[in-house]
């Protein structure tokens, strides 16, 4: 944070920015938040997508306002000043979806309305936009919301292609692949992350047991 | 149980101190021998699909508990048999016709999910073969409810057509197969189903003896209850739960048969039908998801019978064994934990624990 105060962070440090969120600190695989829309829009690719786009949206604009706005507000209003903030977008981005796609915006339903309570959203403004520069503020926001978006993508695949045999809307197998209902249930949602989450949980696990033997 | 100790030192136990010879291997290896007869007239009444579907069940599961203990890098434990038990009761709950590739994903589900990840034998919460199971139901709700007529024709000179479906592909329609070789007006539907659905009753004798349509090993009423008889003679099984649970669907089912005769069926046909006896001696028995103390051992059977007949008499499924043991694994903590026993020389206190 040496140059926290500083005009222009070097490059290092905005590159550090934009990957914490895609990798080392990926909302969902690693802090595991936000899991409200994780689990319930996932169930095809084209949700996942959208919700992913939706949110990259409303945090790279929210963290760029609350970012140059962060020395006028004072800290007692601070978290409604943010609400306030992240629910302007949030707006936009219903009636973006709205007019894109009406089949979208229905299989979405309330949840994009919700992105307003997305914890992501309300914790990088809270951990990140509000003692940071705007410059990385937009990286920040950049890296978690593509770290995010990636996640759902992941999740929606896997379970749009076991539970339908298509990927965004196209059929992979032929017309004699069996579809796992179960994907597109809700407890589909739990077993994919929870797939997700031991693959990336055994990876980290291998690798710092190779580490340690090298050593 | 202890751990053989390897440097000479003074062992410190509370009781008992006394060791019988039999271990989890032992236990494991008789209750296989109590279900043989099961699997031998599974393989009787629906030919040779069943020995397929067994072996296939059976092998899935021993694989991924080698696979899951080789990945941990602790020694393979499928040994100890408990595995097998797993594989065979995950093959004896699935129709004989079940897709081979479809049990191969069961038996990895019930193994992995349903035992492995929570540590391997004697940490899990479930018992590993119903979790398969309702995980497959889950994921091919219409393959698991398609069965085939018992005794049928030619059922040892070939395989019923859904058995082979090649792997990730939809299993055949074969309601022309069944129409071929049937050897009565069977419409594709066990007991329950056909009560549930068609208004159908089925009389108590072929239930008894298991000459019906049903799951690969469920119907046949002596055969499961010899070999319970022969674990419980052996001390390998806790009778108290299967009664309490057989005593509870049977009261249960006998108030409502009381209250309107014309919709609910005889008390004994609830406790002949569908996989009630096979579930009540075989896997609500299971050491590991069971509670340990008197009371609660009544309490948790008496809640799987209660909730099997509310499922299959109020609920939308026909058959609701599985859930119900599913939920009993669930509440056993509790259960335990609501039934503990006063320890001898102090009295209960109410509030604070003593």
């Amino acid at each position: 944070m040496a140059h926290a105060h500083g005009n222009a962070p070097s490059p290092s440090e905005s590159m550090e920015a934009f990957l914490n969120g895609l990798w080392k600190q990926n909302p969902v695989f690693v802090q595991v938040l936000g899991m409200c829309p994780t689990l319930a829009v996932t169930n095809s690719a084209r949700n996942a997508a959208a919700m992913g786009l939706a949110t990259i949206f409303v945090l790279v604009c929210s963290n760029t306002l609350i970012s140059l706005v962060r020395k006028l507000v004072q800290k007692q209003v601070r978290i409604a000043t943010y609400i306030l903030i992240i629910a302007t977008f949030v707006t936009m981005v219903d009636y973006i979806i709205k007019a894109v796609s009406v089949d979208v915006y229905k299989a979405l339903g309330p949840f994009i309305a919700l992105i307003v309570v997305n914890c992501i959203i309300l914790g990088r403004a809270e951990a990140f936009a509000s003692k940071n520069s705007v410059g990385k503020s937009i990286l920040d926001g950049l890296g978690m919301g593509l770290g995010f978006a990636i996640a759902l993508f992941c999740l929606g695949g896997v379970r749009e292609i076991l539970g339908a045999g298509t990927l965004f809307g196209v059929s992979l197998f032929g017309p004699n692949f069996q579809p796992w209902v179960l994907f597109l249930l809700p407890s589909g949602g739990f077993f994919t992350l929870a797939g997700w989450l031991l693959i990336f949980t055994w990876w980290k696990e291998r690798k710092k047991r190779m580490a340690e033997a090298q050593q | 149980m202890s751990a053989p100790s390897l440097t000479p030192e003074i062992v410190l136990h509370t009781s008992p101190h006394l060791h019988s010879a039999r271990s989890v291997g032992v236990i494991m290896r008789n209750v296989v021998y109590a279900m043989l007869p099961i699997c031998l007239y599974g393989v009787y009444n629906f030919g040779i699909s069943v020995v397929a579907l067994l072996v296939v069940s059976t092998l899935s599961c021993v694989l991924t508990e080698h696979m899951f203990c080789r990945a941990a890098g602790r020694p393979s434990s499928i040994k100890d048999s408990s595995v097998i038990i797993t594989g065979i009761l995950l093959g004896l709950t699935l129709p004989p016709g079940f897709p081979l590739w479809m049990a191969a994903v069961g038996g990895f589900v019930a193994v992995g999910l349903g035992k492995m990840l929570f540590g391997g034998l004697g940490f899990n919460v479930f018992n590993p073969a119903l979790v398969g199971r309702a995980f497959l139901q889950a994921a091919f709700p219409t393959a698991i409810t398609t069965y085939t007529p018992a005794l049928a024709n030619g059922r040892f000179a070939e395989f019923i057509p859904t058995t082979l479906t090649f792997p990730f592909a939809q299993p055949p329609v074969i309601t022309e197969w069944i129409a071929r070789v049937r050897i009565d007006a069977f419409s594709g539907a066990t007991p329950l189903t056909a009560l549930k659905f068609d208004k159908i009753g089925t009389g108590l004798t072929p239930l008894f003896w298991g000459n019906v349509a049903g799951s690969a090993g469920e119907t046949s009423v002596i055969l499961i209850l010899l070999g319970g008889l022969y674990l419980v003679a052996r001390n390998f099984m806790d009778w108290r739960i299967t009664a309490a649970m057989l005593l509870s669907a049977f009261v249960l089912s006998g108030v409502f048969h009381l209250s309107n005769p014309a919709a609910y069926p005889h008390p004994l046909f609830m406790l002949f039908s569908g996989g009630l006896m096979l579930g009540a001696v075989f896997m609500a028995t299971d050491m590991v998801g069971s509670p340990v103390t008197p009371l609660g051992v009544w309490i948790y059977g008496g809640v799987m019978g209660a909730l099997t007949i509310l499922i299959r008499l109020l609920g939308g499924l026909p058959e609701g064994v599985m859930y119900a043991i599913l939920i009993g694994n669930a509440v056993s903590p509790m259960i335990d934990n609501l039934t503990q026993p006063r320890v001898y020389g102090t009295q209960r206190k109410t509030g604070a624990r003593a």
